[in-house]
């Protein structure tokens, strides 16, 4: 269908179209990489498990695990909701459906090549930016731009007065993320060495995270909570300060991942002062959220997108938290390099972004289809296994990383922390393979629910109607 | 409250995120430039050559086109000795040149000058190849390494040095730092002591001009096995890590490290097939308590990925 659609005229596809395939993308690469994620951690727990072959060794498959869930989950996801919010906030129609259609197919397209090629080992061997440039070049100009490129030209042609926080995030988070892809990739485009390609990696995995994940997932939450809760959102003026302290704070503090190399000692301390403003954003977003839930709490327990949404918001608190002064000198030199950070990436991809984008997820297939959700049951054993299996490798996961840190200033042998973190790798796979098989039940259910979902009628939203499952 | 335009919008974007671009970018950029490469630093550089990874020499990523080091403890030009014996960084024709070589200003001031006056390295040439050591001289009254092109130097040729070599002393480090890069070692260990006490254990953690023209750098950064920059002053067994990759839990009983067996390919040294399916019978028996000795470790093929990731480790994590 994906097919017959790349090639028809712009106005014979149907709207809500590129969401559809972007929502469907999301949650297969979602399933891809949480089990990449359970059969990793099955062999960090237990060495012995499927060896002897190249292919399934734990270094040829670790990278594919985190760029399937970067690039194919989180970003896909928040492909879809750019896809469906801009027009809708705009009162416009999408820009071009049959760009957006493209911009999936590149998408799966490049991604599948860059993962099976990053699998056999043909890597640029820099974290997070693997890929090799060819790749990097297919995700910029194939992706990135036909995506800023359509939500740009939505929002240009709204046929409302002002922009909605939602949309200021969509803009400039596209831009800033080419730039940063470019620049980040820079060593490899032109052999750029030493300490300039270390800084720069980590320059590249600070800023993904900081100003297209977390902002762009706090983007959706603006979008769904005013629109399953009827209220209006608490104050535009704080989404602004959000808005505008990422832009200026969360730009630089790249090198509090380098605290032990030999960068400037000027440059470390700057970035620790940045970092610690990250507060400033998170505040904002945190209260501005919770705030515009007045008087709604009753949905926290009784919707399920509203349930999957303030989870991720709530869990934004113990990441800032976290993530503000763990890159301190003062507490960094204790908990680097270990599991700690380990569990702190996961409580920032796969607790609060990713409970936000599912939401979004949820919320915007069933509008684009125009079903209701084929079973609530399925959701909630969805979200409880999501939920119990994330908390349960974050926090095996931070005692393993305190274990490591003390052993680390303590001068305990290695092997001994080895053996002492055994049971937490146990548990560790053991939540990753709840959240992997929670995955599996709700691609089903989408599925079915594009089957078989009761019809919403037009001028209604699929949470108005009641289940009928 | 009424709705209020923006004055600024795009344009505050660009200015905010323009600034911050360029002090994260420019800023460092300024100090990088000013690191004077440390013998370390040129070790690394020449042994590993332009570039490990995904490269249009090596686009397959299995180690082609990388300089081989040489360890010589004699002339080969005059058969004299050279006593402690010495690295020789051989580029055969063809081969690409490491940065430092194209770039010299990578090398850092002081460095740079000795290299390109008394290293003569603007006369090496990629077309007929090039072996290159490392010098130490004075410079403004500071001791300096440097490159030395001891093919226009010493008039040394790749073909003689590999020949008076022999391939006991030949050492594939490059090849080896790629397979370190794609099986995925530096997931787990790190090549970046931390300036905590990890001292102690792992060593110093790296200088300044102790990457100069390295790509990658692969410092890593989720430790969940031992940091390796100085492994080799721990460990400088050969027969311990060729143990360690087959099977670590044969060393290491608690180890968590996968098996590397894959990286001995088919054939061991005297060209007998492995037969790895034996092998793991063996094992299992051993560790059940059925035998007393676990199978011996197949000696690795001279051309085996094996034999080139523990030269890298035991030339370079030093």
């Amino acid at each position: 269908m994906l097919m017959k659609y790349l090639f028809a005229k712009n106005e014979e596809i149907p709207a809500g179209s590129a969401t559809i395939f972007f929502g469907f993308s999301s949650i297969f690469w979602f399933v891809v990489g949480t089990g990449l994620g359970s059969f990793n951690a099955a062999k960090l727990a237990f060495p012995d498990w499927v060896t002897g072959t190249e292919l399934f060794a734990f270094g040829h498959m670790r990278q594919v695990h985190v760029l399937a869930v970067i690039l194919g989950w989180i970003s896909m996801a928040f492909g879809m909701t750019m896809m469906y919010m801009t027009p809708a906030l705009g009162n416009t129609k999408l820009w071009s459906e049959k760009l957006g259609l493209w911009t999936v197919f590149m998408w799966n397209v490049g991604l599948s090549l860059g993962l099976t090629l990053l699998w056999m080992g043909i890597t640029s061997g820099r974290e997070y930016s693997d890929l090799i440039w060819p790749i990097d070049l297919v995700v910029i100009f194939g992706v990135l731009l036909p995506l800023g490129i359509n939500v740009w030209m939505t929002i240009s042609h709204r046929k409302t007065q002002g922009i909605y926080i939602t949309n200021w995030f969509f803009g400039a988070c596209i831009f800033m993320l080419m730039i940063v892809f470019f620049v980040g990739n820079s060593p490899e485009l032109f052999n750029l060495t030493g300490l300039t390609e270390a800084y720069l990696t980590f320059w590249f995995a600070h800023n993904v995270l900081g100003l297209w994940i977390t902002p762009v997932a706090a983007a959706i939450a603006y979008y769904t909570i005013p629109k399953l809760t009827g209220n209006p959102l608490y104050s535009h003026r704080i989404g602004h300060l959000h808005f505008w302290s990422i832009i200026a704070f969360y730009s630089t503090p790249a090198s509090h991942h380098l605290m032990s190399a030999p960068l400037p000692e000027w440059l470390k301390s700057f970035a620790s002062v940045e970092g610690v403003l990250i507060l400033i954003p998170a505040v904002a977003f945190v209260a501005n959220i919770l705030l515009t839930m007045k008087g709604k709490w009753s949905l926290f327990v009784e919707n399920i997108e509203t349930k999957f949404s303030i989870t991720g918001v709530l869990l934004a608190i113990p990441l800032n938290m976290q993530g503000g002064f763990q890159q301190t000198r003062a507490i960094n030199w204790y908990v680097h390099g270990t599991g700690w950070i380990v569990a702190h990436a996961h409580l920032a991809l796969l607790g609060m972004s990713s409970f936000l984008e599912a939401a979004a997820v949820y919320f915007g297939l069933q509008q684009m289809l125009r079903r209701k959700l084929y079973s609530l049951t399925l959701a909630n054993l969805h979200y409880w296994f999501f939920i119990i299996g994330f908390c349960t490798y974050w926090i095996s996961m931070t005692i393993a990383g305190l274990m490591q840190g003390a052993g680390k200033i303590y001068e305990v042998p290695y092997i001994d922390v080895v053996v002492a973190e055994h049971p937490y790798m146990i548990a560790r796979w053991a939540g990753g393979t709840m959240v992997f098989t929670g995955n599996v039940i709700w691609l089903y259910n989408m599925w079915m629910t594009a089957r078989e979902g009761t019809i919403v009628p037009s001028g209604r939203y699929a949470h108005e109607l009641a289940y009928e499952r | 409250m009424a709705f209020q335009r923006y004055k600024f919008g795009a344009a505050g974007i660009g200015l905010m995120f323009g600034f911050s671009m360029s002090i994260t970018l420019f800023g460092p950029a300024n100090d990088f430039r000013s690191g004077v490469s440390t013998w370390v630093g040129l070790d690394k550089q020449l042994s590993l050559g332009r570039v490990i990874g995904f490269s249009y020499e090596d686009p397959l990523v299995i180690g082609d086109g990388k300089p081989i080091v040489v360890i010589l403890d004699k002339d080969p030009k005059t058969g004299a000795a050279i006593d402690p014996p010495q690295r020789a960084y051989v580029y055969s024709a063809g081969i690409k040149f490491s940065p430092g070589v194209n770039h010299p200003e990578l090398l850092g001031p002081g460095v740079r000058d000795l290299s390109e006056g008394k290293g003569q390295i603007a006369q090496a040439n990629m077309a007929t190849g090039a072996v290159f050591t490392i010098g130490k001289d004075e410079f403004n009254g500071e001791e300096l390494d440097y490159i030395v092109n001891a093919t226009a130097v010493s008039g040394w040729t790749p073909a003689e040095v590999l020949s008076a070599a022999g391939d006991e002393n030949m050492r594939y480090v490059g090849k080896g730092k790629t397979i370190y890069i794609t099986e995925g070692c530096w997931w787990c260990h790190t090549l970046l002591p931390e300036q905590t006490q990890d001292w102690q254990f792992f060593g110093a953690p790296p200088f300044l001009g102790d990457m100069n023209g390295e790509m990658p750098t692969a410092f890593g950064s989720d430790r969940k096995a031992p940091d390796l920059l100085h492994v080799a002053s721990r460990n400088s067994s050969r027969e311990w890590m060729t143990m360690h990759f087959f099977n670590p839990r044969l060393v290491q009983p608690n180890s968590i490290m996968p098996r590397f067996d894959y990286l001995w390919g088919k054939k061991d040294a005297s060209g007998n097939t492995i037969d790895f399916k034996k092998w793991r019978a063996d094992y299992t028996a051993y560790v059940n308590g059925k035998t007393i000795y676990p199978p011996e470790v197949p000696e690795p093929a001279r051309t085996a990925e094996v034999r080139a990731l523990i030269d890298w480790v035991l030339t370079s994590l030093r």
